[in-house]
């Protein structure tokens, strides 16, 4: 800096500051102060502004759901109060009253199915092509890569011929033949950073130890990649849990039916919405799936950083 | 159990940044020997021990262990036992469970494991810590516990990569002695790898000084340390390293210690190669002193050079001023000045 | 073949130098190389699992898409007899493809322009420190963590025609005398769409673009800060160039997301009003399944291709420039 004097040092927080001068160092610290306090604001304004975007649509449906039909269909009540007392009644309808609970087990169960699939077929893959040795391993990476960006979207229509010639249709098992095509290369993608972050050394201490490749594998790697694995069982189920198309496209009857598309086929029934249950379906759905994310939110950044980082 | 390792014409070539990691290297151990390959990093020494190992398989060669081609051989059946820089302990499993895991994939009597184990870890004093986890202990313990585990499988040779530069300065000291005091005990032929020359003199009973994957030179400690087979070996052992000075088509060398001022050489001045100096600098170092001076009598005007003077020698030195050193002539060595290979002595008085 | 009978042989070592003392710990000495060694057996087997899964139930699939849209195959007619270019005529022919086609575009690029910006202040938010961050963090991932149907029912109620709670505020201030009818007129329908897009995704493109934050050294930014960078300074002259490649991951990531879904436009208006919001995946949807034209519903699907294509050529970019970073 030529020339201090001609610059305001208030522009320059940082910058070169006369410190023997007790005014002014007070002057600086009272603005960084008074700096620090506009920042916070602002942190919490958005935080909680996007909470509320993010968040709304769900308190909405919770609120709805315990509502009685002539508080909920009156135009002038306040939405977001009880105008009249609340009730279980919906819930009730939901869970005992509809199939609800039907889509909720083959929701479940498919997933299990499925994740336990991805996890035999992508388990493997992802270790081959996190350590050993290929030629061909990076290009296959890519290919991997690039079919997780095949949406089921244009795979439907031959999709639902291929189920077809299995007889799966209206079939959950269609859902478990299928889905790991959508979790399979996901799941390698993620399997492979935390795989990439386990230290070479502890294998090769393996193999010294006496062990050959494949016992090393699932002795030690397995072990030692355990948490990223929960997170990949997770993410996985997830994805089933949210699939749409196929399910649409395979599943007519209502006992094969998942909840992602059970809930908006059978609860909306031509022009009548039952819109309670529907919303306390969400709120039932949606709460814990999130729940367990969040507590597996750090496995999932350092995954997806791992794995496009180092890939 | 001591085996001898032999390697021949070994050579490890990357196709990755098309590298000659390891470039035809030739050497064999005697039986229960300390043998350390020194070198700087990257220069191939830890992938010719991961190729003894059998962690890499080597391009060209032959590796032998007690006299068997192991070449294509998995780790497991070589008969080796490896500590490396990491120690690589599993984190998710107790010390016990570290030592064991090797037994476990031969041994089947689940009391005969625990009895060995206590064995090794009484060995190395780590017997109260069996059920902890390796996290909770400090570098020195996790030492001895890879050593344990190394030691649990009866290897016929011991690889070791740099297994102290984890630790800190102190420790380094000890757990050194301790090294030594273990293989002395065990008897089992041991190739230790470390780029630290201060490790390799004070653990080998030879040395290999390795330089971008070719052998410079094999010897013992005193061997290589005064008798170095080129610039390089002179330059990288010793602190502060061997002096050079350029004549032109050849080097004259000499190490720190050997280069006095010359009232402190004694009597029999025949045989002194006399240097006249400018004292430029000097460092006070646990007792020595060390000298940076320039000279210009031996060869290149204002050659750097640097003596150590023991804290035994009482001779005056002063900064900014010229004086007069002397280096015996049998302390001179004589290297060629396009390959920096030692050569016969030359005359150095002109 | 013990260790001395081998040194015979090879002559290296005099046979006497070999102990043989009894062993304690059993090994299998000189086993050869069993296949479970073999690094590039074990690859070839396990990666040959996830190959054949891909080759049976993408590449085939996929190839079959394409037999399908030169072909006449309908539900009622599922013998596949050659057409040639018939399909895709019609298909390019139709105003409604050219809508879906347009919407598509349309809902995509708005969508992306909102997402990034929105993630972008959203991550550099919740990498910091601040009470109640918990609580934030799970309200801003539950929109990704919900099912798209559940949370796009949701959005239904929420923007129901009558009793829609916005409406109702807006009303309540006195802003609007009637009802918005925010599905039932075009652009409202659209703009509720790629609000429901924006929404949905842009906990994903927060979370990515939260790890290219987390992943600049802690030192950059302690150096900047001794160097006298402000906030401003900082993010224009660190973080933005830092976590571009890593932005780009997440804009295509949702491009990708937008792009190929219909399950919002199918829960929401079902392509209406007056196709206002359809989209190709929709009118694939509809074509394909709902009308049985198999055909046409695949050729219409197979419009997403070299977009999607394009798309992951760029992420795999912004991935290697991440990589040199």
């Amino acid at each position: 800096m030529a020339a201090p004097t001609q610059i305001p040092a208030e522009k320059f927080a940082g910058g070169r500051i006369d410190v023997t001068h007790q005014g002014e160092v007070d002057r600086i610290r009272r603005q960084r102060r008074r700096r620090a306090i506009g920042g916070r604001t602002v942190l919490y304004t958005i935080a909680i502004v996007a909470a509320l975007y993010a968040a709304g649509p769900f308190i909405w449906s919770a609120i709805t759901s315990f509502k009685v039909d002539p508080d909920l269909y009156t135009k002038a009540n306040n939405p977001f109060i009880y105008n009249l007392p609340p009730t279980l009644e919906h819930w009730r309808f939901l869970l005992f009253d509809t199939q609800f609970l039907t889509f909720a087990w083959n929701t479940l169960w498919v997933g299990f199915l499925v994740v336990s699939i991805t996890l035999f077929v992508g388990l493997p893959a992802a270790y081959a092509l996190a350590r050993l040795e290929m030629k061909w391993s990076g290009p296959l990476g890519i290919a991997i890569f690039f079919v997780y960006l095949i949406p089921p979207t244009l795979l439907f229509i031959p999709m639902t011929r291929v189920v077809g010639n299995f007889e799966l249709l209206n079939n959950t098992w269609s859902l478990v033949l299928i889905y790991p095509t959508i979790t399979i290369p996901v799941s390698i993608w993620l399997l492979t950073g935390f795989l990439k972050g386990i230290p070479k050394d502890i294998e090769e201490q393996a193999l010294v130890d006496g062990y050959s490749r494949l016992n090393a594998f699932v002795r030690v790697v397995i072990p030692l990649a355990f948490p990223g694995i929960v997170a990949v069982i997770v993410f996985a189920f997830t994805l089933t849990a949210h699939e749409f198309i196929y399910a649409l496209a395979f599943l007519s009857s209502t006992p094969a039916k998942t909840i992602s598309i059970g809930v908006p086929t059978e609860l909306i029934r031509g022009d009548v919405f039952f819109w309670q249950s529907l919303q306390a379906a969400v709120v039932f759905v949606a709460l814990p799936i999130a729940l367990v994310f969040n507590l597996l939110l750090g496995r999932f950044i350092s995954g997806f950083t791992m794995g496009a980082v180092k890939g | 159990m001591a085996h001898v390792v032999e390697v021949r014409g070994l050579k490890k070539h990357f196709e990755k940044g098309d590298v000659r990691a390891v470039d035809g290297v030739d050497i064999a151990t005697r039986e229960g020997e300390y043998l350390v390959l020194l070198g700087p990093s990257g220069c191939g020494k830890t992938t010719l021990l991961r190729m003894i190992a059998g962690l890499e398989e080597p391009t060209e060669g032959e590796i032998l262990i007690g006299g068997n081609v192991v070449n294509g051989l998995p780790p497991r059946a070589r008969g080796i036992a490896m500590v490396f820089q990491s120690y690589a302990l599993y984190p998710h499993k107790t010390v016990l469970d570290n030592i064991t895991f090797p037994l476990k994939a031969t041994m089947t009597d689940r009391d005969a494991r625990r009895e060995k184990a206590s064995w090794a870890a009484d060995l190395l004093g780590i017997g109260e810590f069996l059920d902890r986890k390796p996290r909770h202990l400090s570098g020195g313990e996790r030492q001895r516990v890879a050593l344990a585990r190394a030691l649990v499988r009866d290897p016929s040779v011991f690889l070791l990569d740099e297994p102290l530069s984890n630790l800190d300065a102190k420790l380094r000291t000890s757990a050194r002695d301790e090294l030594k005091q273990f293989q002395e005990r065990l008897g089992t032929t041991t190739i230790y790898v470390t780029h630290d020359q201060v490790e390799a003199m004070g653990l080998g009973d030879r040395i290999v000084v390795i330089l971008n994957g070719k052998v410079r030179q094999i010897g013992a400690p005193q061997e290589v340390y005064s008798h170095p087979a080129d610039t390089f070996v002179a330059t990288f052992i010793g602190s502060p390293p061997m002096n050079l000075i350029d004549r032109g088509d050849h080097l004259l060398g000499f190490r720190p210690e050997n280069c006095l001022p010359i009232e402190a050489m004694g009597s029999n001045g025949d045989n002194l190669l006399e240097v006249d100096v400018q004292i430029h600098r000097i460092e006070y170092l646990s007792g020595d002193r060390h000298v940076y001076a320039t000279t210009s009598g031996l060869g290149s005007d204002d050659a750097h050079l640097i003596a150590r003077i023991p804290a035994t020698v009482n001779a005056a030195v002063d900064e900014d001023r010229a004086q007069r050193f002397a280096v015996h002539e049998k302390d001179l060595r004589f290297f060629d000045g396009d390959t920096g290979v030692r050569t016969e002595s030359r005359p150095v008085r002109s | 073949m013990t260790p001395a009978h081998r040194a015979d042989e090879v002559g290296t070592v005099a046979p006497d130098t070999v102990t043989r003392v009894p062993e304690p710990t059993p090994r299998p000495q000189l086993a050869r190389r069993r296949l479970a060694d073999r690094e590039g057996f074990l690859a070839k087997l396990f990666l040959l699992p996830t190959v054949a899964y891909i080759i049976g139930l993408v590449a085939f699939p996929f190839v079959l898409a394409i037999v399908f849209s030169f072909s006449d195959v309908t539900t009622g007619n599922p013998s596949l007899d050659f057409v040639g270019l018939r399909q895709w005529r019609t298909i390019l022919g139709s105003r409604v493809f050219w809508t879906a086609f347009r919407n598509t575009i349309t809902f995509t690029v708005i969508s992306m322009a909102l997402i990034v910006l929105i993630a972008h202040v959203l991550a550099t938010v919740l990498v910091k420190d601040f009470k109640g961050k918990w609580l934030v963090r799970f309200c801003v991932l539950l929109p990704w963590t919900t099912p798209v149907a559940l949370a796009a029912v949701s959005w239904l109620w929420l923007l129901n025609s009558i009793f829609s709670p916005i409406d109702w505020v807006l009303r309540w201030f006195g802003l609007i005398e009637a009802n918005m009818y925010y599905l039932g007129r075009p652009v409202l329908a659209m703009g509720s769409v790629i609000a429901v897009h924006v929404w949905r995704i842009v906990p994903v493109a927060t979370v990515i673009i939260m790890a290219g934050h987390m992943a600049i050294p802690g030192e950059i930014n302690d150096a900047a800060e001794i160097d006298g960078a402000g906030f401003w300074r900082k993010l224009r002259e660190i973080t933005i160039p830092l976590t571009l490649p890593i932005s780009a991951v997440a804009v295509l990531f949702g491009a990708i997301l937008t792009f190929a879904d219909m399950t919002v436009v199918f829960i929401l208006t079902r392509g209406g009003p007056t196709q206002a919001t359809q989209v190709l995946s929709s009118w694939a949807f509809f074509k394909g399944i709902e009308g049985g034209d198999l055909a046409q519903g695949a050729a219409v699907a197979l419009f997403l291709f070299p977009l999607l294509l394009a798309a992951a050529i760029a992420i795999l970019r912004a991935v290697r420039r991440t990589e040199v970073m």
